[in-house]
């Protein structure tokens, strides 16, 4: 037999090793350049001021961010408040409380919704939700309210979605053995299934945040974009998103910096969400 | 007669810490059938994925000692294994047929190494699945899928698929262990057809079909080889108790 | 006494029916309700001549030819790149390696490149392929950007698709003398490839749909572009500026029409896929 080693196999394990590298070496360049851009105006103004500073006047060197992050946080916790309640009641009934051909159905249906890109919604928010706005509460219109109802609508697909296969991976049995002890079905799911499902829940609660602080264009169209603390839920709000891709198109100079500065607080923010997602994730394999 | 094909020279490998063959030493002649039984988890199958190296495959896995095949450490690092592989052929407990037509599992092995001459392909399946007693069940249906064949006729494509590699030895892991009485009997009669050709391991844990197929048997228990005899022997005046018990059925 | 304790827990659960069921109404209805206006607005406006004129008028008049080609385009350079990565990528992690500290890394770092917003790929494009590289506002930098966006994705869906393959095969390919490679290509591939191709068409139905991503990197010129170097607008660019800035609402929906039937169409073909021939965890 021949029995030489043939150095193909190790050249191949070698350009597959650097192929599967690309990823995490994308990662890195992008954290990368957002950094290296971003940093050292954040170091020259202090981070201090972009943190807390509200007063956003690029061209006068006035780099406050607070308006923005609050901003973000604001209409992300908004979505959350929409989103969260009608998703997590959606995957309930859809999988404890209704036939299977329903939800069979509706399943695979919402997470076709999903695709949608995020511009039509934020197109159709600016024709029927924003004017609905203006006309029944007041203000402008282009608020807080509009992108926090158009994101919650926007991540009630990817919630409905996980949190059904959470649900469905809690094991039959947990719920045959409440009911044998004479629980009603609701209270087999409020006492049983979802605390066997929550990590799952939580982690779907976390994508869904994750997707509504990062999204950027459906906010501009309905948010009204004004760099200022919004004094009310009716009042035009700023995220971080938008502030990127709003001036990016003319920036230059410190102001272009400072909008890399954005995307570094943008960037942390979202990998804390990461890391919780990923710690809700695990939670729920272990178990 | 007594020419040595394989040599296992104080053999052990582990999983993790867990050792799961201990100590072998065992001579296999050429051309026998050799069987080894042993009840679950014994360390038979282990055994033959160590033969051709398929334990490489197994994450934490270890060996030592040394095993000579034709007088070669297959354990040293210039072996090839792909080769040493084709060499051995490897039956399995449960028939695998790739998900490809009959001809194509058949032709496998051969077109990795090259061979593209389709008339000798031809004459290679044929000539494999004769041998293996299927010839005359699927020569209409060769481009049909493999998957579409039943459960005794799958092994015995399998049987045909290590043939066509031209192999000296066959490693055979309980082959017939999901098979019918029908089907169980065709794999035997073939074995016995090959036993002029190839030299057999034969893991099975139906002892009876040790006694029926076998020419000398081994004993394994919890990884470690209890006795190896004439297959006669074993059977009726076995060395140890722990054979004797097994044998009729006292464990395992 | 007992007979109400009995009763409560059956009128909570009425209750909770009801509420669920309106809250499920709710949430199913405005879904339907973004489709069917989309639908309505924009099926009206759809016409041979749409698909194949290019636009006038800033997009006024005209159709939406030039940013069907854009988005092709640019879509066929993001997965020319992100394909062979991801599937090499999944390749590695399942074929090539045991699980350990390098898988890890690997897996989490596409983990953590998922969660990134697109806005920040477009920064990162902007700076590195239009600017650094001088690619320019151009096709070649837009599909890059696209490319390391559903880079994750690929690589998440070919890793199902390949774990999913049975392992008796990869051992009796083995067995029977392959090396990795020739497992590899010859039995797990071919085996893996309905699972691998679903991904892949999950990623063109992202990089169709993505705005803020392309804006950035690709531009919005709004002619023909004739060349990889060439700036040019993605449908879903077109139809933000058309609605944003108010140029012609009558083109914006018929364009999201467009744009939402495409992807409806790749989604469907996708859960096909995705049904028949891989298991249900790696959906997004």
């Amino acid at each position: 037999m021949a029995r030489h080693k043939s150095g193909g196999d190790r050249l191949i394990r070698l350009s597959l090793l650097l192929v599967a590298l690309s990823a995490i070496s994308v990662l890195a360049i992008i954290t990368i350049f957002i950094f290296e851009q971003g940093l050292p105006i954040m170091a020259k103004y202090g981070l201090k001021n972009f943190l807390l500073g509200q007063d956003w006047f690029p061209s006068e060197q006035s780099f406050g961010l607070l308006p923005m992050i609050v901003g973000s946080l604001l209409v992300t916790l908004g979505a959350l408040v929409i989103g969260v309640p009608l998703g997590l009641a959606s995957a309930i009934f859809l999988t404890e409380f209704s036939n299977r051909r329903l939800s069979g159905f509706l399943k695979p249906v919402i997470e076709l919704l999903a695709g949608i890109p995020s511009v039509v919604y934020g197109f159709l928010g600016l024709m029927f939700l924003v004017p609905f706005i203006r006309k029944n509460f007041g203000g402008p219109g282009l608020s807080v309210l509009a992108a926090s109802i158009i994101l919650g609508i926007m991540i009630l697909p990817t919630i409905i979605s996980i949190a059904i296969d959470a649900i469905r991976a809690v094991p039959d049995s947990y719920r045959e053995g409440s009911i044998a002890l004479g629980a009603t079905r609701w209270q087999t799911v409020r006492m049983v299934v979802l605390p066997a499902a929550r990590s799952g829940l939580v982690a779907g609660i976390i994508l869904g945040m994750g997707r509504a602080i990062g999204e950027t264009m459906a906010v501009i169209m309905v948010a009204g974009n004004a760099a200022d603390l919004p004094g009310s839920l009716l009042a035009p709000v700023r995220t971080l998103t938008s502030n990127i891709a709003l001036e990016m198109a003319y920036a230059s100079g410190e102001h272009r910096q400072a909008l890399f500065a954005t995307g570094v607080i943008l960037f942390v923010i979202i990998m804390i969400l990461n890391f919780l997602a990923n710690l809700a994730a695990r939670k729920q394999f272990r178990k | 007669m007594k020419d040595r094909a394989i040599q296992v020279v104080k053999f052990s490998h582990y999983y993790g810490q867990q050792p799961s063959l201990k100590n072998l030493n065992l001579d296999i002649y050429r051309k026998e059938i050799l069987s080894i039984i042993g009840p679950a988890r014994s360390g038979k199958s282990t055994f033959l994925t160590c033969l051709n190296r398929l334990v490489d495959l197994v994450p934490a896995s270890r060996v030592e000692g040394k095993i000579f095949i034709d007088g070669q450490d297959i354990y040293q690092p210039e072996v090839e294994v792909a080769a040493l592989r084709r060499q051995l052929g490897m039956v399995f407990a449960t028939p695998v047929p790739l998900p490809m037509s009959i001809y194509d599992n058949l032709v496998f092995g051969p077109k990795l190494q090259g061979q593209t001459n389709r008339q000798e392909l031809d004459h290679l399946v044929e000539d494999c699945l004769e041998k293996a007693g299927l010839w005359a069940e699927v020569k209409d249906r060769l481009k049909t899928s493999a998957l579409k064949l039943s459960g005794g006729q799958q092994q015995r494509l399998c049987l045909a698929r290590v043939l066509a590699l031209k192999p000296e030895y066959i490693l055979l892991d309980e082959p017939t262990s999901g098979l019918d009485p029908i089907s169980t009997m065709k794999i035997e009669d073939t074995l016995r057809l090959l036993k002029d050709e190839y030299t057999i391991i034969l893991v099975t844990n139906n002892t009876k079909q040790a006694a029926r197929v076998a020419e000398r048997t081994a004993f394994f228990l919890m990884g470690e080889l209890v006795e190896v005899n004439d297959t006669e022997i074993v059977f009726t005046r076995p060395a140890d108790k722990r054979t004797e018990s097994y044998i009729e059925g006292k464990f395992g | 006494m007992k007979e109400k304790f009995r009763l409560q827990p059956r009128a909570e659960q009425k209750i909770v029916q009801v509420f669920l069921y309106f809250l499920t109404s709710v949430a199913v209805l405005v879904l339907f309700f973004i489709l069917a206006v989309i639908l309505k607005n924009g099926l009206p406006q759809l016409s041979l001549e749409f698909l194949t004129k290019n636009p006038a008028h800033m997009g006024r008049e005209g159709g939406i030819f030039s940013t069907v080609v854009a988005t092709i385009y640019l879509t066929f350079i993001a997965l020319l790149v992100a394909t062979p990565l991801g599937v090499g990528t999944a390749i590695y992690l399942t074929e090539y390696t045991f699980e350990g500290t390098v898988t890890r890394i690997i897996r989490f770092g596409a983990e953590c490149l998922a969660g990134i917003p697109s806005i920040i790929f477009g920064l990162f494009g902007f700076i590195l392929f239009v600017n650094k590289l001088k690619f320019g506002w151009s096709i070649l930098s837009g599909g890059l950007t696209l490319a390391f966006m559903v880079l994750p994705t690929i690589i998440r869906t070919s890793e199902e698709a390949i774990k999913s393959v049975p392992a008796a095969y990869r051992l009796v390919s083995y067995s029977l003398g392959s090396t990795r490679w020739q497992t590899v290509t010859k039995v797990v591939l071919p085996s893996a490839a309905p699972g691998i191709v679903t991904g892949v068409i999950l990623s063109i139905g992202r990089s169709i749909g993505e705005t803020a991503a392309v804006i950035f990197t690709a531009g919005s010129a709004l002619h023909l572009p004739s060349s990889i170097f060439s700036s040019a607008r993605t449908m879903s660019v077109h139809f933000y500026i058309l609605a944003r800035e108010g140029i012609s609402m009558p083109k914006a929906y018929g364009t999201a029409a467009v744009l939402v039937i495409a992807i409806l169409l790749i989604n469907i073909i996708t859960y096909y896929l995705m049904g028949k021939y891989i298991g249900r965890s790696s959906r997004s």
